[in-house]
């Protein structure tokens, strides 16, 4: 026994289950917090984490089993209740008002006030400053929180939760956006408070963080609970694998067998970049991709890629660095100039992409327009592409008529395909390609790709997903805080040599 | 038959609200039905017309447009001040020959133009705010031009298009008719139209499909100009005079037009025919309150009362359809 587990559990959840729409979030799943313990939970994306800690933290009121607080059964309303009850949580998207001053974010929601209604400003700032330094912050409170470091802020609003009463503080993915120093800081701080006896749950996808900063881990995978131990009992390795399940029941979807990726392209390059760097977002970015060729680049959330992908279409202008489209050097002014260029990228949310309102067909058609007509519209030349590629990717709908929201999630999808499909870029980038699809349409998301490699088009396909990459990608990278980490290529690779890389 | 009037209820909404107008004002008063008036309100609204052309492409991307009367009256002013006037006008104007008179101030128009969409889309003010600048900027230039004064000559083609006839038809109407016509053609049946409904439906999606949303944004920002500045030009030929303030009404009278006509602030849905149909709702009613026998005072407010309605019943009407 270790001296963690002979202190009295603070949260005690027992069978916990939890259904969204007919689909499994969580299914019997137990979970004990002890006072002056971080634990860190790690699992999958859709493993059930934030499922967990969002029914701890008051999201979710409504779900089996039991949740029992300082040993009485308890039954939250909502967040505030929570809050109420010592539980905090702070989110990966961080609810700092950046307009704000450091003093008036950690008191946000309760600025003291004197018997007019005034704010005690000069009293508000002492407190917070004075608040933040027991905490070893030492930061301004007079500063606007907006042009303080992501770390910096992040610290505040733990600070904030503190200060608003919790004694138990669920931290989502805090180190994902922080630089080496600031994760060293923000480890001093929750050690400090946790000498204090503050309880913490540390959600993450980076294994040495949570490795190094808990005293106990959870592993979930598919909904499930699958160990809780003492960090020490734990590897980087080990965790892994109870991540993914090697060797366990549930692997239909999961890569079981490691995968060979095929011999370097040594068709001509069609997209490179050299050195390519946005600050904040990624730096130093070598990519090269071939003719006919499909690169995958893993990450986890916020590592840089979503930037990246933007950077190589023309929506973000890159600080340093090259990028060369077909052998030539391009400065893309904006997308019409990477479109021209031949670079097109789809990107990861439907909304970003898709006119919901308007016909399938003007979906369709507003990549090409240029091309099919001048200075007047040709619709029956737009409604007739549009109808060889409803063929062509099986898009089910009645007519290319009918407007795109009456589509399904995965059928709008393929229409944003469809429309690249249509102009035949050098180079298609695809973000989160297989977001939210089911098993059919991800395979049809595959059978694309491989028609788009035929036709000699590259492809650059960017996912958190290991799967997602795995399935579509001939030459994988790595990326971490915006470098790339580690590159596959012509060898054997599965999924937890990806996680281990990221 | 249900499902079809409720698809079109957006559609049919202002009409609706215009056989309305009609009806009551024809009830309530004996001169208002007659063909005369009903080429009243034609003549009345086709300045309106010209302004709410452009207006209509600025708020399908979405965009607004709060200078379009101003820029109105200083475009008016400006071909008015390169008109020689009578000696007891006191300007100090430059008379140049006419059509260098109308170049010049339409190219005033597209560089007011110009000034906006850089402002907007270059430095990415708000359009909002920028033309609310504007405003005050054409504002300015009117008062700097006229100094309080009145002048009352135009060249001699603005004057026959703004007050002249063909045939016993009015040149401003069939002007009118025509910015309507050129406007809904290109918003219906060419590609740069249709990138300004792509642009108002969803901005980041046009731009991720390989639109220069900026360009197109710039282009309808400086059309909007351009129509403002030939209203204008027309409508000190229509009143006979060029002043300050003269155009102030329009502002709200075309921005009325094209929302009441159900033209979405929030872009990408509408177009001229529904510009047409506001255009008429709001003739009517400015036409038809001075038909009937009520305190001049009163209707202002009445007025104000039945554009509410009426965007009322454009909101209730697209819930309904969402549903």
């Amino acid at each position: 026994m270790s001296d963690g587990s002979e202190r009295p559990p603070l949260i005690e959840l027992s069978g916990i289950g939890k259904t969204f729409g007919g689909v499994t979030a969580l299914s019997n799943v137990d979970f004990v917090l002890r006072e002056g313990e971080v634990h860190g939970l790690v699992g999958e994306n859709g493993a059930g984490k934030s499922t967990l800690m969002k029914i701890i933290a008051g999201v979710h009121t409504d779900y089996e089993g039991t949740y029992r607080l300082d040993g009485q059964p308890i039954q939250l309303r909502s967040t505030r209740d929570a809050l109420a009850a010592g539980i905090g949580m702070v989110h990966q998207e961080l609810s700092i008002v950046p307009e704000l001053t450091v003093a008036e974010n950690v008191f946000l929601g309760s600025q003291p006030v004197n018997g007019a209604g005034i704010v005690r400003w000069r009293h508000m700032a002492r407190a917070a400053g004075e608040h933040l330094k027991r905490l070893g912050i030492e930061v301004d409170p007079t500063m606007r929180a907006g042009n303080l470091s992501l770390g910096l802020q992040q610290l505040i609003e733990i600070g904030r939760v503190l200060f608003s009463g919790a004694r138990i503080i669920i931290l989502d993915e805090p180190t994902s956006a922080l630089s080496p120093p600031e994760v060293e800081r923000l480890f001093q701080v929750i050690g400090r408070l946790r000498g204090e006896g503050k309880s913490f749950v540390f959600i993450s996808h980076f294994l040495d963080d949570v490795l190094a900063i808990s005293d106990t881990v959870s592993i979930f995978r598919n909904s499930r609970h699958v160990r809780t131990a003492p960090a020490a009992a734990f590897d980087k390795a080990g965790i892994i694998e109870l991540m993914i399940g090697r060797g366990h029941e549930e692997l239909e979807e999961s890569y079981l067998h490691e995968l060979m990726l095929p011999a370097a392209s040594t068709a001509p390059v069609v997209l490179e970049t050299r050195g390519l760097t946005l600050r904040g977002a990624f730096a130093d970015f070598d990519l090269t991709v071939h003719e006919g060729e499909a690169v995958g680049i893993y990450g986890f959330m916020g590592c840089g890629q979503l930037e990246l992908v933007r950077a190589l279409v023309g929506k973000l202008r890159p600080d340093s660095g090259q990028l060369l489209v077909a052998g030539t050097e391009r400065r893309l002014a904006n997308t019409a100039a990477g479109k021209r260029a031949g670079v097109a990228l789809v990107p990861e949310s439907r909304r970003s992409m898709l006119f919901a309102d308007s016909p399938i067909y003007r979906n369709v058609s507003i990549s090409v327009l240029e091309r099919i007509s001048r200075w007047l519209l040709k619709p029956a030349v737009e409604r007739q592409i549009t109808r060889e590629k409803i063929q062509e990717l099986k898009i089910r709908t009645a007519s290319e008529n009918v407007a795109l929201r009456t589509l399904s999630g995965g059928n709008q999808q393929k229409v944003a395909l469809a429309r690249w499909l249509a102009y035949r870029p050098n180079v298609l980038v695809l973000a989160e390609p297989t977001r939210g699809m089911d098993v059919g349409a991800k395979d049809d998301v595959v059978k694309i790709v491989r028609a788009l490699k035929e036709q000699r088009m590259g492809v650059v396909v960017v996912s958190t997903e290991p799967e997602t990459v795995l399935s579509l990608a001939d030459r994988i990278l790595v990326m971490r805080r915006g470098r790339i980490t580690r590159e596959f290529a012509g060898e054997t690779v599965g999924k937890d040599q990806l996680l281990a890389a990221a | 038959m249900r499902t079809w009037v409720l698809r079109r209820l957006t559609a049919i909404a202002p009409l609706i609200t215009l056989f309305f107008l009609v009806a009551i004002f024809a009830s309530a008063s004996p001169s208002f039905s007659t063909v005369d008036n009903a080429a009243n309100i034609l003549r009345q609204v086709s300045i309106t017309a010209i302004i709410a052309t452009g207006l209509t492409f600025v708020i399908l991307t979405a965009e607004i447009d709060l200078s379009v009367a101003s820029v109105a009256n200083a475009v008016g002013i400006l071909v008015a001040f390169f008109t020689v006037q009578e000696a007891y006008v006191n300007i100090a104007n430059v008379p140049l020959p006419g059509a260098f008179a109308i170049l010049f101030a339409v190219l005033a128009a597209l560089a007011l133009g110009g000034v906006t969409a850089f402002g907007v889309v270059i430095i990415g003010i708000p359009s909002f705010i920028m033309t609310l600048a504007m405003l005050q900027i054409g504002a300015g230039i009117s008062a700097m031009l006229v100094r309080g004064q009145i002048a009352y000559n135009v060249p001699a083609v603005v004057k026959t298009l703004g007050s002249g006839t063909i045939f016993g038809a009015p040149w401003i109407v069939i002007i009118a008719i025509l910015f309507l016509a050129v406007g809904h053609f290109v918003l219906t049946y060419t590609r740069f139209g249709r990138y300004v409904y792509m642009v108002g439906g969803n901005r980041e999606a046009a731009e991720y499909a390989g639109v220069n949303v900026k360009l197109i944004v710039a282009a309808v920002m400086i059309i909007g100009a351009f129509c403002s500045g030939v209203g204008g030009m027309l409508g000190v030929a229509y009143y006979g005079s060029a002043q300050q303030n003269q155009f102030d009404d329009f502002l709200l009278d075309s921005i009325a037009a094209v929302v009441v006509g159900g033209t979405s602030l929030f872009g990408g849905k509408g177009g001229i025919p529904n510009t047409i149909i506001g255009l008429f709702v709001l003739g009517v009613l400015n036409n038809g309150l001075d038909h009937v026998d009520i305190d001049s005072f009163l209707k202002i407010l009445i007025r104000g009362l039945i554009l509410l309605l009426a965007l009322v019943i454009n909101v209730y009407a697209q819930k309904i359809r969402a549903d």
